[in-house]
């Protein structure tokens, strides 16, 4: 065996692979050569560590220093200065936004601090695709335990004991599930995995596959062995190709070391799971049309009851869990469900991954205990809004979630607290807005999104949203009257109310939440035809201020359709209004501020 | 692997494996690495450290490099720290580096004619 | 049994009842598009929906299970408020071209926004455009006028086993459509008509011989006579002559028809049609009365059985006789004729 002085950790996970992590790790490991290292210092590819923001992310192990938006020809001076040396290159170290120095250790960032890491706990400390790796980070430790001292029954209770509540976005109570699926009659049983991460901009189940694959395979099979079922089926989105790959290398590696298929280590209890790829529709994140899916069918939502743990797959008896609640079951398994149930709120346990976006600074991914506040989330933990702007709002629980304003900065996050703030949890979107949003447009574009994917079964969702859509596209052009904005509030209650799905349910919520809390946005578009944040195009106006105009004409220059008129240095610039076309290209061009947009 | 031992024995071995990512052990041996230390024959000193401490299997030793330790005329030297003592060891070779291993290390012995008063003095 | 209140009403029905089939129990009537008691429970048009007290959302009485103690209202203003949004929605993406539409009259849609005073839709907006396909035989299907009600794919997939038809894209596109988008002519469709049967508007219509209204003609129910299965139909007959062609649900057949009793039924009224025996004279064939042939078939059969013995006499008899007739052929032929050549067509 060889022992290494230092570990070099090298993001493998899609953010950083596409900014060319794994050219890095080719070149580390050359450069590693050429000095003659390579028997001391160990280049270790591994999943996300969560600031995609400051990606690709390389981390020296002892002393934890942090890397950030390393490139290729950074690579030579970490290796000779840091490597061999042992000099740690603070210019290419993470600087936190605000802070003059350089942070030298992952355990002195404000990213890291506020955090605590369970379903994420492997992910960056480890090399996915090697399955000793995971061994030695108490890895098929919890199966282990459950095979040889705990009765299936046992396993239910500590589950439900711990409080976990499905992360997917429904917040069902996970052992409830468990013991409903254990006493449901079937000869066979199924257990099943949503791996289907719909919400654009949520990426903690890919995370988790990509950087920690054999926890779902291990909590899958833990999970089969309660609920008495012997064959998995992990659902994912063919969109995911590294998570598929690195997933199905851990069912092989399972299978081929005993940790999966017959006779599990001797135990007698058998196990097997396959990946199922999904076409990568939203739809089929909703339990019933992801089991219509994986059955080969049109993924199209069904009625419950009957729910999937009475029928599932196949008319099966089915535990329908997502890769998030799944990453948790084994810790709940070792460290006890006291310990679980002593994280988080009353009725909110455990941490959340939540996946931070939009106006904010550390956009990445971060897992914090339930109960934390909005405020110490995106100020400490997300590193506030970029560019001073002041913070407007933030939308929680992916497209179909509210946008909460800045008065309810102080709320606890937890399942009940976001729903009466008409949000809702989700499986852990979290898009922070600033003073340049306009909260009609940001609920136009949400629109835009569940109206492409409503999968066409229900009539509420199928035609409500479109109709909700071609209402908003209305306001924002300045054709919108009072009662469009009524009229999109009775309709939205109308398709929550009666639609078939979570989808439908939920879709008008950034709806509903904007008028909430922003109605008078919704009122200047309509009584004044203007746009307060300045970003709806149809009533944006560009206007020469003729005090500050120097009659350059550079802006006259700029106009792409000719619609500036003046005389060169002697008369005052003048835009004809009918034919701007508001590309902003003057108010870009004048040298003195002299265009202003309103 | 076949049983439950089995894996706790491999789980065992892979512990060492990853123990560096939870930072430095207590007990350290920060060798000075800078341009001084390379020329006096830092490196040879690393190697022969790292190669007797996996031969004697020490679990919690850590080995890093650090910049000029300020006395290049005492290069190659280590400073090899226990909880909050320090030991500095100066005018090494690759054969005194497995000695302090040997006896500092495994015998808790000081390797006292290496250490740094004695060449001060 | 489990007991719920609806309406007011106290009502008992057996577990694993519906709402619907509960307020049926007590005579309420709960509209629907896209129920059929044939088909797995989907509740796809919403217009069923139902408020139960203490429930977050409206229910659809078409699927969810009645349970004890229930409190359900049909018609309460949620509902109804709830009921007219959804007409609204699909009457904003639905022609309007009643005048003409040859639905009108049996039209679903058409019936529910008069119950519920829905005169126009309250929306602007995009419409569906589709071609009409009339690439089959018998029925058109006209996409435009389709509000996604899913029987026919339902019919197909579930009863007829068929899987012509099938859902294509997603959200507002969504379509009803055949595999590849190939149209009905290149698809698995036999034609049975049982989606066109079941389609609540005028998406899905048979191609019409002849004009008519439906409240022009006069309804016949008999029994189908084109093979011996005994499906119930009734014939739509305008000034004495058939125009179209329904299913009844009859025991044997529970609504469904095929090509032959759904289509054709155009011989009824040919010229060309027998309808009196023919006997061969002087090489040509000629009108007979029913006594004359039966004297003739009896005088050859017996000749022949002389001369030749009975095998060289076999009978050939009509799928489209009743199963009782083709016993009594069989055994005529067996026991009074003697000989076992009988045959028969099921190939018709």
């Amino acid at each position: 065996m060889e022992l290494y002085r230092s570990h070099v950790l090298v993001c493998g996970s899609t953010g950083c692979v596409s900014s060319d992590s794994l050219k890095i790790i080719d070149l580390f490991n050359k450069e590693l050569e050429k000095h003659g290292l390579e028997k001391e210092i160990k280049v270790v590819q591994t999943g996300c560590f969560g600031l995609c923001e400051a990606g690709p992310i390389v981390i020296v192990y002892p002393e934890g220093s942090f890397y950030s938006q390393v490139k290729l020809d950074d690579v030579p001076r970490i290796t000779e200065e840091h490597l061999l040396k042992g000099l740690i290159v603070h210019d290419l170290t993470y600087k936190e936004p605000g802070k003059k120095e350089a942070s030298d250790s992952i355990d002195d960032m404000g990213f890291y601090k506020k955090q605590q890491r369970v379903a994420l706990r492997n992910c960056g400390v480890i090399d996915p695709e090697i399955l000793k790796e995971y061994i030695a980070y108490d890895g098929y430790a919890a199966l282990a335990k459950v095979l040889t001292k705990m009765s299936p029954e046992e396993v239910v209770e500590t589950i439900k004991a711990s409080g976990l509540r499905g992360r997917g976005g429904g917040g069902f109570p996970t052992g409830l599930k468990w013991e409903f699926t254990s006493k449901a009659e079937g000869d066979v049983k199924y257990v099943a995995c949503n791996a289907d991460e719909g919400d654009p901009g949520a990426f903690m189940d890919r995370s988790v596959l990509e950087g920690d694959p054999h926890t779902l395979v291990e909590s899958m099979t833990i999970a089969a062995y309660a609920v008495g079922a012997n064959y998995g089926f992990v659902y994912v989105r063919a969109e995911y190709p590294i998570a598929v790959k690195r997933l199905q290398i851990a069912i092989d590696q399972a299978r081929e070391n005993d940790l999966l298929g017959e006779d599990i280590l001797g135990s007698g209890f058998s196990f097997d799971m396959e990946i199922r790829e999904g076409a990568g529709a939203f739809v089929c994140g909703e339990e019933t049309a992801l089991i219509q899916s994986i059955e080969g069918r049109r993924g199209m939502p069904k009625v419950r009851p009957p729910f999937p743990a009475n029928k599932g797959i196949f008319d099966k008896p089915t535990l329908l869990n997502n890769v998030e609640t799944f990453a948790n079951i084994n810790q709940i398994i070792l460290k006890g469900a006291d310990w679980f149930a002593g994280i988080g709120t009353e009725k909110s346990k455990g941490t959340k991954v939540f996946a931070l976006g939009g106006k904010i600074n550390n956009t990445g991914l971060l897992e914090i205990p339930m109960g934390t506040t909005l405020q110490e989330t995106i100020f400490e933990v997300g590193g506030g809004i970029p560019n001073g702007k002041a913070f407007k709002a933030v939308q929680t629980g992916g497209p179909s979630g509210g946008c909460i304003p800045a008065e309810h900065l102080d709320t606890p996050i937890d399942y009940e607290n976001l729903i009466a703030l008409g949000s809702m949890m989700g499986s852990g979107g979290m898009i922070v807005m600033d003073e340049d949003n306009c909260m009609v447009d940001v609920a136009r574009f949400f629109l835009d999104f569940t109206e492409e994917e409503s999968c066409g079964k229900c009539t509420p969702c199928r035609e409500g949203i479109k109709r909700m859509h071609e209402l908003l596209d209305k306001i924002t052009e300045g054709k919108g009257k009072l009662q469009d904005v009524d009229k999109l509030e009775t309709l939205a209650k109308t398709i929550k109310k009666a639609s078939l799905c979570g989808l439908g349910q939920t879709a008008p919520n950034p709806v509903l939440s904007t008028i909430r809390y922003f109605r008078y946005e919704y009122e200047a578009h309509v009584n004044e035809k203007m746009c307060p944040a300045g970003v709806c195009q149809a009533l944006l106006q560009f206007l020469v201020i003729p005090e500050k105009c120097k009659k350059c004409g550079i802006c006259a220059a700029k106009c792409p359709v000719n619609c500036i008129s003046g005389v060169k240095g002697k008369e005052v610039y003048l835009i004809d209004q009918a034919k701007c076309i508001k590309c902003g290209a003057c108010l870009e061009a004048c040298p003195f501020d002299a265009i202003k947009k309103g | 692997m076949k049983t439950f031992a089995e894996l706790e024995a491999i789980r065992k071995k892979a512990q060492k494996d990853v123990r560096l990512r939870s930072g430095s052990g207590d007990v350290r041996v920060v060798v000075g690495m800078d341009n001084c230390g390379i020329e006096a024959g830092a490196r040879q000193i690393t190697i022969a450290l790292m190669d007797e401490i996996n031969k004697h299997n020490l679990q919690d030793v850590t080995v890093t490099q650090t910049e000029c330790l300020g006395a290049c005329r005492l290069e190659p030297m280590l400073e090899l720290y226990e909880g909050e003592k320090k030991t500095t060891y100066v005018k090494l070779t690759p054969e005194l580096a497995r000695q302090i291993v040997t006896e500092h290390l495994v015998n808790g012995k000081t390797l006292k004619s290496q250490t740094i008063g004695v060449f001060e003095r | 049994m489990i007991t719920l209140k609806i309406n007011g009403f106290e009502v008992q029905v057996e577990r694993g009842a519906t709402i619907l089939q509960a307020a049926e129990k007590v005579g309420i009537k709960i509209p629907m598009f896209c129920y059929d008691e044939r088909f797995k429970p989907h509740g796809s048009c919403r217009i069923c929906v139902v408020e139960v007290e203490g429930a977050r959302s409206l229910m659809t009485a078409c699927c969810i299970p009645a349970a004890d103690g229930m409190v359900v209202q049909t018609e309460s203003e949620v509902v109804v408020e709830a009921r007219k949004e959804i007409l609204d929605l699909i009457l904003a993406n639905h022609p309007l071209d009643c005048l003409t539409c040859e639905q009108a009259g049996r039209c679903t849609l058409q019936d529910l926004c008069y119950q519920y005073d829905i005169e126009e839709t309250s929306y602007e907006g995009a419409r569906k455009s589709y071609e009409k396909d009339v690439s089959n035989e018998f029925y058109t299907a006209d996409q435009t006028k389709c509000i996604l009600c899913g029987k026919c794919v339902y019919m197909c997939s579930q009863v007829q086993n068929t899987d012509a038809l099938c859902f294509v894209d997603r959200g507002f596109e969504t379509h009803i459509g055949t595999p590849f988008e190939q149209g009905i002519a290149e698809s698995t469709c036999v034609s049975c008509g049982n989606c066109v049967s079941v389609c609540p508007v005028g998406a899905l219509m048979p191609k019409r011989r002849e004009k008519y209204r439906y409240w022009e003609v006069e309804k016949v129910q008999t029994t189908c006579a084109y093979c011996g299965v005994g499906c119930q139909m009734e014939l739509l007959v305008k000034d004495n002559r058939i125009v179209e062609v329904l299913p009844v649900k009859g025991h044997c057949n529970e609504g469904l028809l095929c090509v032959k009793g759904r289509f054709s039924f155009d011989f009824v009224n040919h010229r060309d049609r027998l309808k009196k025996p023919l006997i061969r004279k002087n090489g040509e064939l000629e009108e007979a009365t029913w006594d004359e042939a039966y004297d003739l078939i009896v005088s050859k059969i017996n000749e022949i059985k002389e001369s030749d013995g009975p095998d060289a006499i076999s009978a050939f008899s009509s799928a489209r006789g009743l199963t009782e007739d083709n016993y009594l052929m069989t055994k005529m032929m067996r026991a009074v004729v003697g000989t076992n050549n009988v045959d028969h067509c099921a190939r018709l």
